[in-house]
């Protein structure tokens, strides 16, 4: 068949086809545009198939090449982003990835609680250890954010206003800022995620243990428990997240190193997501719950303790019955 | 730092090794064979388009920042609270959000005519999105993005580390081209049956009758014209006229 004979009997169903990906495309597809849509493209790629078979010219080769490529867009995808998957992803898809990486998790949380608990208690034995990794000025700084006398307590203290949406921008900012350098420096062999495990681990228990020695612990815990039990874990989850990835750059076993990467990132992307929904709550909490000093401090450390609770229950629990969607 | 440069060059090694083995060409294309059968043609972009596009966005995001400062000046605190979020999200979010809801293309890749897709030629999601521009942060080190670059320009496909991991491709978006019309003239057989190959590059020329120069076209026709017994004063026009009857036009 001549090429002109052969466009001029196909031209309309091209047509057709484009209308109906360019309709698909704007994302105001009508039922009449769905039906059928399979084997339209099947016939686009077998005239595709055709064309070139037969010597047809370079234009129209891509003019159907173009339609194809359309039509394969609309066609195979990853799942679609939804409601529903953002359900599913926090009831099923995440608990179970991080009781599935259990390793990587105890690892991670190894290295960040060990740190922690080391230099609290170091720090309580040898007061002058903190001037070590902290400076002065910033311990000055830490005393006067957690001083019983104040009305806010934290970071928020020190700013002199009562609106939280500062802070709870300031929070996300920071906090998400670390979780995702943790992870992402994990692509270094997994050495950036230890570093910043232990950083943030010896940081952190540094300031425990300073805080509980001058006798202001009484408002460090209550306000670090709170928000602690999402914050915590999710730096511990970014770890686990960025050790993955730095394991299957070490070993990737059968696969090659950019395959294992590629498995691995899924994984890693899944705790990730994980991770920063818990920053989000985390910063919440700390904004609006853990900064207020009216509360009492028996209130603020049994609910500390139930979030803990709960963020422990729901990540064993939840998940390990599969519902249909 | 090495070590970073080296896990770059070693991936890469790795996936040239590879395509090198499907395509012996010189040549950037990338072919995708879908489950029909059919290979399709993709383009990655290469560093030049790519800088170009990141500069735009660039420019972009800082002129919102300034916007988000101004809310900063003019709504007091809970403006200094919008404009604290709207920071974070312009540094991790932009792209992300960009591209999984505008089909892989931020505003710059847009303006460039680039877009994201999976290395399987299916659209970007979050979780690609995500990984691609967390893994961002290890691209930029040690300033400039100097171990993206030196990774794109090491990789067959130009993906920095951060599509590697992804599995993800920049390419030339795939845009409708406007088909030309053949000159107007008589369809007339050639003097001789002509192979495939032959008919298909007669076709190529009288297609791109308005791509060429007139002079350039008189001198690709006077080559081939005495083979095919064509006066070389009518050489351009009997080559369009062997076209048309090949492609079955009167």
């Amino acid at each position: 068949m001549k090429q002109a004979h052969f466009e001029t009997l196909q031209h309309s169903t091209w047509q057709a086809f484009a209308k109906k990906v360019q309709a698909l495309d704007k994302g105001h597809a009508q039922a009449e545009h769905i039906q059928d849509f399979a084997q339209d493209y099947r016939r686009i790629c077998q005239h595709l198939a055709l064309a070139k078979q037969r010597g047809y010219s370079e234009p129209l080769i891509e003019d159907l090449q173009q339609l194809v490529w359309q039509g394969h867009q609309q066609f195979y995808r990853h799942k679609s982003p939804t409601l529903e998957r953002l359900l599913s992803f926090l009831i099923v898809d995440f608990p179970s990835t991080m009781r599935q990486q259990w390793r990587c998790i105890a690892v991670s949380a190894a290295l960040f609680f060990a740190s922690f608990a080391l230099m609290a208690v170091l720090t309580r034995l040898f007061p002058n250890l903190i001037y070590q990794l902290i400076s002065p000025a910033q311990v000055a700084h830490m005393e006067s954010m957690y001083d019983p006398a104040q009305r806010l307590l934290g970071p928020i203290s020190l700013r002199n206003h009562q609106d939280d949406w500062v802070m709870f921008g300031f929070y996300i900012i920071n906090n998400i800022g670390i979780a995702f350098q943790t992870f992402a420096s994990g692509l270094v062999f997994g050495l950036g995620s230890v570093f910043f495990l232990l950083f943030n681990g010896l940081h952190i228990g540094a300031i425990a243990g300073h805080l509980t020695r001058i006798g202001y612990g009484e408002t460090f815990w209550p306000f670090v428990l709170g928000h602690g039990a999402f914050e915590l874990t999710a730096v511990v989850i970014a770890g686990a997240a960025g050790l993955k990835l730095g394991a299957a750059l070490i070993a990737p076993g059968a696969i090659s190193r950019v395959a294992a990467l590629r498995a691995a990132s899924t994984v890693s992307i899944t705790l990730m997501g994980g991770a920063i929904i818990f920053l989000l709550l985390a910063a919440f909490i700390e904004a609006y719950w853990s900064s207020s000093n009216s509360i009492a401090v028996a209130i603020k450390i049994s609910v500390g303790c139930g979030l803990w609770l709960l963020v422990l229950i729901y990540l064993l629990t939840s998940g390990r019955i599969r519902h249909a969607p | 730092m090495y070590s970073l440069l080296l896990v770059g060059l070693f991936l890469n090694n790795y996936s040239s090794a590879h395509s090198s083995a499907d395509t012996l060409l010189l040549d950037t294309v990338v072919y995708l064979e879908t489950p029909e059968g059919i290979c399709l043609a993709l383009r990655p972009a290469g560093l030049p388009v790519r800088v170009l596009a990141f500069a735009i966005d660039l420019l972009l995001r800082a002129a919102l920042l300034a916007f988000a400062g101004a809310a900063w000046l003019y709504l007091g605190k809970f403006g200094l609270g919008l404009a604290s979020i709207s920071a974070f999200l312009l540094l991790w979010g932009y792209m992300v959000l960009f591209e999984v809801f505008n089909q892989g293309r931020s505003p710059g890749k847009q303006i460039m005519g680039l877009q994201v897709i999976y290395s399987d030629g299916t659209p970007i999601n979050w979780s690609g999105s995500l990984t691609r521009n967390l893994l961002r942060m290890i691209d930029l080190l040690p300033f400039a993005y100097c171990i993206g670059i030196l990774c794109m320009l090491n990789s067959a496909r130009f993906q920095r580390l951060g599509d590697l991991v992804a599995g993800t491709l920049v390419i030339y978006e795939v845009r409708p081209t406007q088909r030309k019309s053949l000159a107007e003239v008589t369809a007339s057989p050639s003097a001789y049956p002509l192979t495939r190959s032959e008919q298909h590059a007669l076709l190529n020329f009288a297609e791109r009758q308005q791509q060429l120069p007139k002079q350039r076209s008189e001198e690709l026709a006077a080559i081939i014209a005495p083979a095919l017994h064509i006066e070389p004063a009518q050489a351009v026009s009997g080559l369009y006229a062997i076209a048309r009857s090949i492609l079955g036009l009167r």
